[in-house]
């Protein structure tokens, strides 16, 4: 009894110690992130009830946010958000996971295979963008030449709103698969050798050792993948600025680069705090959701 | 391990402490000066330039040259550096920034600062968007227009007149369609941009057609009246039924790589691009009037300097000596030689200097000829969203997405929404 009484009191100041030394390591970090994550995020929520010119706001309550939600170019923004998100994330992780799996096998040649999968990831995303606005030029881009030497014609890809979306998705899919690919290398090399083994065994498919035991043992690997893909769908748009200033008409117009159009071209920092609310919570839902309810599906 | 540590953070912190405080200098005053580049070549290189040469005749100042981008990337930095209390001197910045910088109330009046006989200098039609009445807010600086640039080499081919550019809308059609080779696969007619300044290229159809699009107090916009609707059917037009332009939205900043390279045989464009074309175009190329509708017309664009508010009195001096070298006669002159950029003084063109130049490179005066017939460009109260409403409008009526009726009424319902709370 006495030592059931006594443990958590010498638990306690045996981990305020440990954890003093804790928070000092933590605390440079944590004035980086007071100053550049929680001050901002404070302080758009605080900006998202006022409105009006810069220098004048006034406070206007919820009638902004009303406003927002009622706005056609802000749905048009959250649903090329969204085609955006089921475009890219599951064409890229599946790619992610077939490439890792391939090269994961040793093989002659495999290492420079996976330095040039991993290659885009490297490369700024202006640069890429810069890249795929020549292979998208029309009459003499690559796509444009690479079709015409099988007879077809190509098009305006960006300057059209029915494939400028496409277009893009192509690109982010092409540069984040190598990426997600590191991961999936990384988590397939840390997975257990005699359950492949006792699987040989047994005389598994390969396909069955995949549906089997693959997948679901890099389940945490897809997990953390996911959340890095979807978050990334939402804050990936330095290519908007080079290709298409979210043009035309706003086809290809996403809510990060919507929110520096409102703010800086049209210096509505009150409805910009408003989107970037609506930001936050996009991102802090999608974390919440794979962290708390996903992750109870996953077997560690 | 802990006192160490504590200890090694301390001197961190003097460190930056001690970094952020920095010795002031002896005697030189420091102005900021930000500009951006909006065309080809080598303006960032001719701003060092001219800085070094303002720095070599004044010891005592020190000019710091910021290229902030693009216009927009330019405001965006000068006006997140007014907010954080650190504004710069000096900042070129779009003329029609004039309402947000007012309404943000972060520049200085320049009335007091030149006499009368100095502004009087510089071209009406760009000083129209400095002034409010009879008070000054900036002085123009690289200013533009849009002018025809056509291949003569290309016209030879087609069988056209190479001194005889088209004068008209008719004829425009008429010489694009001569011009279009293989449906536009080898050669297109023309190109107009339609990103980034897509309202401004409207601007000078609808000028063409009869007048401006939005009344000078910047209250009201006119996007669906008879003459704009007009203008927007001939801007479809050009690709959609006479097949003389590229179908869809045409990239502002490709068009003049498009006519370097012989893509298309004529283009419309800022004069700005007037010496990147010069230097690098491999043809004999003409420099024209655009084509009329009724009239002629194009609308001025391009930006001026503004001086910034709340500054010591030494750099506001320095400030204003910096701006009075800039747009000293003879270096206004050397400024569009060596741009394309139209002088904006009267005087410039008296210089030798450019005299001489028009002399020997006629297409330069086309820009200032034509400014007998420009207007100003598209600048209302909350001018990026307008802008941005109209913008949108245009590239929704060009990718078909809405017809020019449809696209343009809407466009001047949300306007007159934004412009509500100006109307008096």
């Amino acid at each position: 009894m006495a030592i059931k009484q006594n443990a958590p009191r010498r638990k306690l100041s045996f981990s305020f110690k440990q954890n003093m030394f804790a928070y000092l390591l933590l605390f440079p970090s944590f004035i980086f992130l007071s100053l550049f994550t929680f001050y901002p995020t404070l302080k758009s929520i605080h900006l998202s009830f006022y409105s009006g010119p810069m220098t004048r706001l006034q406070y206007s309550g919820l009638e902004q946010y009303k406003e927002v939600f009622t706005d056609d170019i802000f749905r048009k923004v959250m649903l090329n958000n969204i085609i955006f998100v089921i475009g890219t994330v599951p064409t890229s992780l599946f790619l992610a996971m077939y490439l890792a799996i391939w090269l994961n096998k040793k093989m002659a040649g495999s290492a420079l295979l996976r330095t040039s999968f991993f290659y885009p990831t490297v490369i700024p995303l202006i640069a890429v963008a810069n890249i795929w606005l020549f292979i998208y030029t029309p009459q003499y881009g690559l796509l444009e030449k690479f079709l015409n030497a099988f007879g077809a014609d190509g098009s305006n890809w960006l300057g059209s709103q029915s494939t400028v979306m496409i277009a893009m998705i192509i690109m982010i899919i092409w540069k984040d698969t190598g990426f997600f690919m590191i991961f999936y290398l990384a988590g397939l090399q840390n997975l257990p050798k005699d359950v492949y083994e006792a699987a040989m065994i047994e005389g598994a498919k390969p396909f069955q050792i995949f549906r089997h035991i693959t997948f679901p043992l890099l389940m945490p690997t897809t997990l953390f993948v996911m959340i890095v893909a979807i978050t990334n769908a939402f804050k990936n748009v330095d290519h908007l600025y080079i290709m298409t200033k979210g043009g035309p008409d706003n086809a290809s117009n996403l809510l990060l680069y919507h929110i520096y159009e409102v703010a800086f071209t049209n210096w509505d920092l009150g409805k910009a705090a408003v989107l970037t609310v609506v930001l936050i919570i996009v991102l802090l839902g999608v974390t919440a959701f794979n962290y708390l309810f996903l992750d109870k599906k996953i077997h560690y | 391990m802990r006192v160490k540590f504590l200890s090694l953070f301390t001197a961190l912190l003097i460190v930056l402490v001690a970094c952020s405080s920095g010795g002031s200098q002896d005697e030189v005053t420091e102005i900021d000066f930000w500009f951006p580049v909006a065309v080809g070549g080598d303006v960032a290189k001719i701003v060092d330039g001219l800085v070094a040469d303002f720095e070599k005749e004044n010891p005592d100042i020190k000019v710091n040259p910021r290229y902030g981008g693009s216009y927009a990337e330019t405001m965006t930095q000068v006006m997140a550096s007014v907010q954080g209390g650190n504004p710069p001197e000096l900042a070129v910045l779009f003329s029609i920034d004039l309402f947000t910088l007012l309404e943000n109330d972060v520049i200085e009046e320049m009335t007091p600062q030149f006499d009368e006989e100095y502004f009087n200098d510089f071209y009406d039609a760009f000083m129209a968007n400095s002034k409010i009445g009879d008070q000054v807010w900036s002085l123009p600086f690289q200013r533009s227009t849009i002018v025809l640039y056509y291949n003569k080499d290309a016209f030879e081919e087609a069988g056209l007149d190479p001194e005889a550019p088209p004068e008209t809308w008719d004829e425009l059609v008429e010489y694009s369609k001569k011009l279009t080779v293989n449906g536009g696969k080898d050669q297109w007619g023309l190109e107009i941009p339609s990103t980034g300044y897509q309202y401004w290229m409207f601007q000078a159809l609808a000028l063409q057609t009869e007048s401006n699009i939005m009344s000078e107090d910047g209250k009201e916009t006119y996007f669906d009246a008879p003459h704009a609707k007009e203008a927007m059917q001939f801007y479809l037009d050009l690709s959609k039924k006479h097949k003389v332009m590229p179908e869809g939205t045409i990239e502002w900043a490709t068009v003049p790589s498009d006519f370097l390279s012989g893509r298309t045989a004529m283009m419309y464009h800022t004069t700005g691009n007037l010496t990147n074309v010069k230097q690098n175009a491999e043809f004999d190329f003409g420099v024209a009037y655009l084509p009329a509708n009724n009239q002629y017309g194009s609308p001025t664009g391009g930006g001026n300097i503004y001086l910034f508010k709340d500054l010591p009195e030494e750099n506001k001096e320095a400030a204003i000596k910096f701006m009075k070298f800039l747009t000293d006669p003879e270096r206004v002159a050397q400024w569009s030689i060596d741009t394309g950029y139209v002088a904006t003084r009267e005087s410039a063109y008296e210089t030798d200097k450019l005299k001489e130049y028009v002399e020997e490179f006629p297409q330069a005066i086309i820009a200032r000829e034509q400014l007998e017939y420009a207007d100003s460009e598209l600048a209302t109260y909350q001018n990026g969203e307008v802008q941005k409403i109209f913008n949108d409008a245009i590239q929704s009526i060009l990718t078909g997405k809405s017809s020019v009726d449809e696209g343009m009424e809407k466009a001047q319902q949300e306007a007159e929404k934004v412009l509500e709370p100006f109307q008096d």
